[in-house]
């Protein structure tokens, strides 16, 4: 029991690290229509240039700061180069933001080097925010924070104890996640602000009529959402890895996020986060394999064929090419994802 | 008239010694074709700072030949294919010595390739120096005339682990994990091959490969490993893939033991932090306190870098070229192959030798165990205050392990 719940969490958070990471991009393409195919390097940058205000100003100030200095330079990108581009279509902006993902990797190389940065998460974080306890007579218990380790042994040999720590880190990287949905969805539909830009999506004509600037609402949408990926950035690159292979590792998971999800929808990437995290945490953990299926249901196959590389495979093995296929499926059955609307 | 002949004498002696030391003075010029970007660049980049500091130490009046040795870096992004291209690109610069070491898929590309290009163009041969790369295969199946490896292979390194392995009666239930490629296959096989033989009732409770170095959250695994109820991990994965493996572990509160070949590489030392004490455990064929000259260089290396130097085998392979150049008397890799066959050297250990069937260096080999820094065992890696204190070491009859090699010599 321990196991799934403890399973669970690391699905969770993983996942709603996902979703920090697919709102942004989610975001951009709903409000603009643009493909970013450079926000998993919006993400990596979040990442360095959190560690490099960290060196100066300790974790919680770069949680803020790092944030707001990269989505200036989203701002900044949308309004030099994507806004030119615009007027020639989406192939136009889609090929601008690949080339983008290219400069800042090597950009990041250049300024930072090319192997990974020792990015800490702050001290106040290290420990774990609660311990589950799977006693073997007194059951599954729960004790915040870290527990002495007397408590996880039994003097007794016959009882068996075991303590699962869940850190404090991925407790935190859930708590923004969820702070950051509830923010995004309240500025969106029940503010002035997400009033503009929803109307600036379907009519920016008739907002523009009526006084509002159409093309700075994109260029702050666009800031903004590479700022949510700057703030997973900063959260993802303590808690696992700084390095410059970072953006691309997640780059294509994201994608599949928001394809599952439905293009441009913020509670379909939310959905699709969970799922894909919880699904690729639980698939480590079976060990099922073709064989083992056959065997269950009682199929009969020579030594030969059990002993086929392929037919061994097992579930665990191949959870990395999980979403991907997800994504397969997806396109195949649901082309509009999950929750999205159909365009048009 | 005595003093004519004394000048005869001298001029003979200067006309032999200069005879004998034709390659007196050559720069044998090595590319090392290795990661030095990506995840596991670290391991590399560090490696590289090794073998030119050891070309420096071991130049000239540093090896009995007398030759000045130069190391340069290739990155090989860790692949197979832009190795290929390295290897290409350094042969085109006239290098005629490679050395590698990170990564066995690496290994067996470029032994392929070596061979193959030896073949088609004699006269312009090239050695393979292995410094790493443990799978038993480079050595057995696919051995090549022109390939020595200077690390101890898994099946080595295995045997001498469950010899130790054999006296620890609380270690019942074990858990392979290892990094998806033929390393990590290798260590799973020769692991369970070992252990039942040695200690036939030790239970495998579980057997993972995840990718190599991609795996950033190991959190699900060692959720797993918990949930098996295994009380020991063997593991072969190095460099990120072992320290984030061991910070999952810290964080997720796997009290288990594991017993690893690289925990003494970098990133690990400082994952392992004191959590680790006394229950992760290092088989390798040198450590941190091996004393005498090695111990005045490890301090050199760290003053000069600000880094820890853990592959001894760089300094195998200076000590055996060089004396395998002074035996051949030149620096042509047609005879420097063929004296560094059964090649036997005095190491920072006591006698090594290059097997002469497979090219397989046969050497004592140490277990380790993580730990604090005393004044008995004083080097502490990244700073770290604990150290890996030596257990058990293995002559090399416990661990020599024959070979299936069919050498094809050339003609």
């Amino acid at each position: 029991m321990e196991f799934f719940i403890i399973s669970m969490l690391n699905g969770l958070s993983y996942g709603l690290l996902l979703f920090m990471l697919s709102s942004g991009l989610t975001l951009i393409f709903s409000m603009m229509g643009v493909l970013n195919f450079a926000h998993a390097s919006f993400y990596m940058l979040g990442a360095y240039v959190g560690y490099t205000i960290s060196t100066f100003t300790g974790f919680w100030p770069a949680l803020v700061l790092a944030p707001l200095v990269v989505g200036a330079m989203g701002a900044l990108f949308e309004r030099v180069c994507l806004r030119r581009v615009h007027k020639f279509g989406h192939v136009a902006e889609l090929l601008i933001t690949f080339g983008l993902a290219y400069v800042v990797l090597e950009l990041v190389q250049l300024i930072w080097g090319r192997i990974a940065l020792e990015f800490k998460p702050p001290e106040s974080l290290r420990g774990p925010v609660f311990t589950l306890i799977n006693h073997s007579t007194n059951g599954l218990s729960l004790l915040l924070g870290a527990v002495p380790p007397e408590m996880c042994s039994a003097a007794d040999a016959t009882i068996r104890v075991v303590c699962s720590p869940f850190p404090a880190t991925r407790g935190f990287m859930m708590l923004v996640a969820l702070v950051m949905l509830a923010s995004v969805w309240l500025l969106l539909t029940h503010t002035r602000i997400g009033l503009v830009i929803q109307a600036a999506l379907i009519h920016p004509d008739m907002v523009e009529a009526l006084g509002h600037n159409v093309p700075r609402v994109f260029m702050m949408v666009f800031g903004a959402g590479t700022a949510l990926a700057a703030l997973a950035g900063v959260i993802g690159g303590s808690i696992f890895l700084t390095e410059p292979s970072m953006a691309a590792t997640v780059g294509s998971v994201i994608f599949v996020v928001v394809v599952v999800g439905g293009m441009g929808s913020l509670s379909g990437a939310f959905l699709a986060s969970l799922l894909i995290g919880v699904i690729q945490t639980f698939a480590v953990a079976f060990d099922y394999s073709l064989a083992t299926l056959a065997q269950q249901t009682g199929l009969p196959l020579s030594a030969g064929v059990l002993n086929n590389t392929y037919i061994k495979l097992t579930l665990s093995q191949v959870a990395p090419i999980l979403p991907y296929l997800f994504l397969v499926l997806i396109l195949i059955f649901r082309p509009k994802g999950l929750l999205g609307k159909r365009e048009g | 008239m005595t003093c004519a002949m004394k000048l005869v004498a001298a001029t003979a002696a200067f006309v032999c010694a200069g005879a004998a030391f034709a390659q007196k003075g050559e720069t044998v010029k090595m590319v090392r074709i290795d990661a030095q970007t990506g995840l596991l660049g670290p391991v590399g980049v560090s490696q590289l700072k090794g073998f030119q500091f050891f070309a420096e130490k071991f130049s000239g009046t540093g090896n009995p030949a007398g030759v000045k040795f130069e190391v340069t870096g290739i990155d090989n992004k860790l692949s197979p294919t832009e190795s290929l291209n390295a290897l290409k690109a350094a042969i085109d610069q006239g290098v005629r010595y490679i050395i590698q070491g990170n990564g066995s898929s690496v290994a067996l590309a470029l032994s392929d390739a070596v061979t193959k290009h030896n073949e088609r163009n004699p006269g312009k041969e090239v050695i393979y120096l292995n410094d790493s790369a443990v799978d038993p295969d480079l050595t057995n199946s696919k051995c090549s005339y022109w390939h020595f490896r200077f690390d101890a292979d898994t099946s080595m390194k295995m045997e001498a682990m469950s010899s130790f392995m054999k006296d620890q009666p609380d270690i019942k239930k074990v858990y392979i994990l290892g990094q998806n490629y033929s390393h990590g296959v290798q260590v799973a096989k020769y692991a369970k091959e070992t252990l039942a033989r040695k200690r036939p009732d030790i239970q495998i409770v579980g057997e993972d490969l995840h990718p190599l170095a991609q795996t950033r959250d190991f959190a699900p695994y060692i959720a797993k490993i918990k949930a098996s109820g295994a009380d020991t991990v063997i593991t072969g994965n190095w460099g990120s893939d072992l320290s984030l493996l061991v910070k999952a572990a810290n964080e997720g509160g796997y009290t288990g033991k594991f017993f690893t070949y690289y925990a003494g590489v970098t990133g690990t030392p400082t994952a392992l932090g004191t959590n680790g004490a006394g229950r992760v455990y290092q088989i390798a064929y040198n450590h941190y306190n091996m004393g005498g000259q090695m111990s005045k260089w490890m301090t050199e290396f760290k003053a000069k870098y600000n880094d820890d130097f853990y592959t001894g085998s760089t300094i195998r392979i200076f000590e055996t070229l060089g004396a395998a150049m002074a035996k051949a008397k030149s620096t042509d890799p047609v005879k420097v192959a063929a004296a560094l066959e059964g090649i036997k050297v005095t190491s920072f250990n006591g006698e090594v030798e290059i097997r002469k069937a497979d090219h397989q260096l046969q050497q004592p080999l140490y277990m380790t165990v993580w730990d604090k820094a005393s004044a008995k065992y004083p080097y502490s890696p990244e700073n770290t205050g604990m150290t890996l204190v030596p257990l058990k070491e293995y002559p090399n009859y416990v661990s020599s392990t024959p070979t299936s090699c069919q050498m094809k010599r050339p003609a």
